[in-house]
């Protein structure tokens, strides 16, 4: 038996413009175009791309009594983000915990109004969407969005392109949210995305998906952007990618994602607590975690892929921390990677050395973002 | 100009009868995407068919280049290791890998000519 991938709406102009399709999360998607990765990804840091990411999971959570904060409040069950104070028009990062304090997923949650917007990752959506009707029914109709397309658009140039179709997207900052009507029908607009570029993720409806699509592709500073560059582009912003360097045996605390945990979630906090792991969670950010997701820059040139093994010498036995993503970073020139080191060994410009094909390679734990991001603040 | 299954080809060289040099096809190169590193074997050492003498990298992964007949490695491309990207812009040209002195020649008589090559990709 084969298993049928599915395909997102923009499936057939991915084939017109030379799109390499693998499969990805169950998809069918584009991992390059014709340019290739290199070319794809200096591209979008120097003028605009265009990347569909259809096939993650776009949800509503509409609050039943009508309030938003009910839906928000519900929510707080079952993430440690600060939702009820996150005002209309905004959208902030989050993640699902376990009990365990483990990673299920990590998301977008917007405020629209009367409800909250989520875009989750695509080989979670099921068992994300499951989860929270699981838990939020009682409060919240879980509404899984299937009629809509979600493409980002990032780069420098985004703005005046997006502009040119919905003149509002030029007034939003980083991580506002709004509607804005279009040639196209409303487009659900966040400035946001996950390059580390100024830029927008735009639901579209997934019938008006391609002439969008095509519309934004007429500009000439805007190229498509396949997988591949998708993956390097965010691993210079220092971003996660869940299943290779957040999951649910790795801890928001040890993942170095504390930052996405605010004030009223934690110890003290005006409401602590009360999400799945919060034990575990709570009290290693009290003791420090026993180790953390950390950058890592090689000293030469040999790229260090997810699973290289990380040792404190080059004779050491013993491993203290593993690559979890690793690659070439057109933008910086260099190869680039992150993974999880032992905390005695997590300090910046700890020198540290990657096994690499049976010989062991220096290595040095490095800030994140490896290129700064140019968000709109 | 001769052609391998593993997408290498041996070009005879001018002047010394028993040298060939080794690089990867345009449809190779494209197969594997942007180089970012290559790593080269020293100069001077003996190798036999299908050892593992060159690793590459692409943007996407690591793979090898194999020695395609048995000999001796005498010069390999050292511009390579700061300009992986001549194997994407010149496969047939700026972008070879090394020299080698081939142990027999007539290893050669077997491997695909050109035309053979394009049937077979």
């Amino acid at each position: 038996m084969t298993d049928t991938l599915l395909t997102t709406p923009l499936h057939a102009l991915h084939l017109e413009l030379g799109g390499k399709m693998v499969p990805f999360a169950g998809y069918d998607m584009p991992v390059q175009y014709p340019p290739g990765v290199m070319k794809e990804h200096l591209h979008c840091r120097a003028h605009a791309g265009l990347f569909d990411v259809s096939h993650m999971g776009q949800v509503i959570l509409r609050p039943r009594s009508g309030n938003v904060a009910d839906a928000a409040r519900a929510l707080e069950k079952l993430l440690p983000q600060d939702v009820i104070a996150l005002k209309t028009g905004r959208q902030r990062y989050g993640f699902f915990t376990n009990d365990a304090g483990g990673i299920l997923d990590d998301l977008m949650i917007a405020n629209r109004g009367d409800h909250l917007f989520l875009v989750v990752n695509a080989a979670c959506k099921e068992a994300d969407i499951a989860h929270m009707r699981d838990a939020l029914s009682k409060t919240c109709k879980v509404e899984e969005i299937t009629d809509r397309a979600l493409v980002a658009l990032q780069g420098p140039d985004a703005e005046s392109v997006l502009a040119a179709i919905a003149p509002g997207a030029a007034d939003m900052q980083f991580m506002d949210v709004a509607t804005h009507d279009s040639d196209f029908g409303p487009l659900w607009v966040s400035r946001s995305g996950y390059t580390g570029e100024d830029g927008y993720e735009i639901s579209v409806a997934a019938d008006r998906a391609e002439d969008f699509a095509r519309a934004l592709l007429d500009h000439d500073s805007v190229q498509p952007i396949g997988l591949g560059a998708r993956d390097s582009l965010r691993l210079e912003a220092g971003l996660c990618l869940y299943g290779n360097d957040i999951d649910a045996s790795t801890t928001p605390v040890e993942a170095n994602l504390v930052w996405g945990m605010q004030k009223a979630r934690r110890a003290g906090g005006a409401r602590e607590g009360g999400f799945p792991g919060s034990d575990v969670i709570l009290r290693q950010i009290e003791m420090g975690p026993p180790r953390l997701r950390v950058g890592l820059l090689p000293d030469g040139r040999a790229p260090m892929r997810q699973g290289t093994a990380l040792f404190a010498a080059e004779d050491a036995d013993a491993a203290i921390g593993a690559v979890t993503s690793g690659a070439f970073g057109p933008s910086i020139e260099r190869p680039l990677a992150m993974g999880y080191v032992s905390i005695d060994h997590s300090g910046v410009g700890t020198k540290l050395w990657g096994e690499v094909r049976g010989k062991r390679l220096p290595v040095t734990v490095a800030e994140m973002p490896f290129r700064p991001a140019t968000y709109k603040r | 100009m001769k052609f391998t299954e593993e997408h290498e080809w041996l070009r005879a060289d001018d002047d010394e009868d028993d040298v060939v040099t080794v690089g990867i096809t345009e449809h190779a190169a494209e197969q594997l995407g942007d180089l970012v590193f290559v790593e080269l074997p020293e100069e001077g050492i003996t190798v036999a068919k299908e050892d593992e003498v060159v690793v590459i990298e692409s943007v996407k992964a690591a793979s090898d280049i194999m020695a395609p007949v048995d000999g001796e490695i005498i010069e390999v491309n050292s511009a390579l290791i700061d300009n992986p990207a001549l194997v994407n812009e010149d496969p047939l040209g700026k972008g070879w890998f090394f020299k080698m002195k081939v142990a027999d020649m007539s290893d050669l008589d077997a491997m695909m000519d050109e035309a053979a090559y394009k049937k077979f990709i």
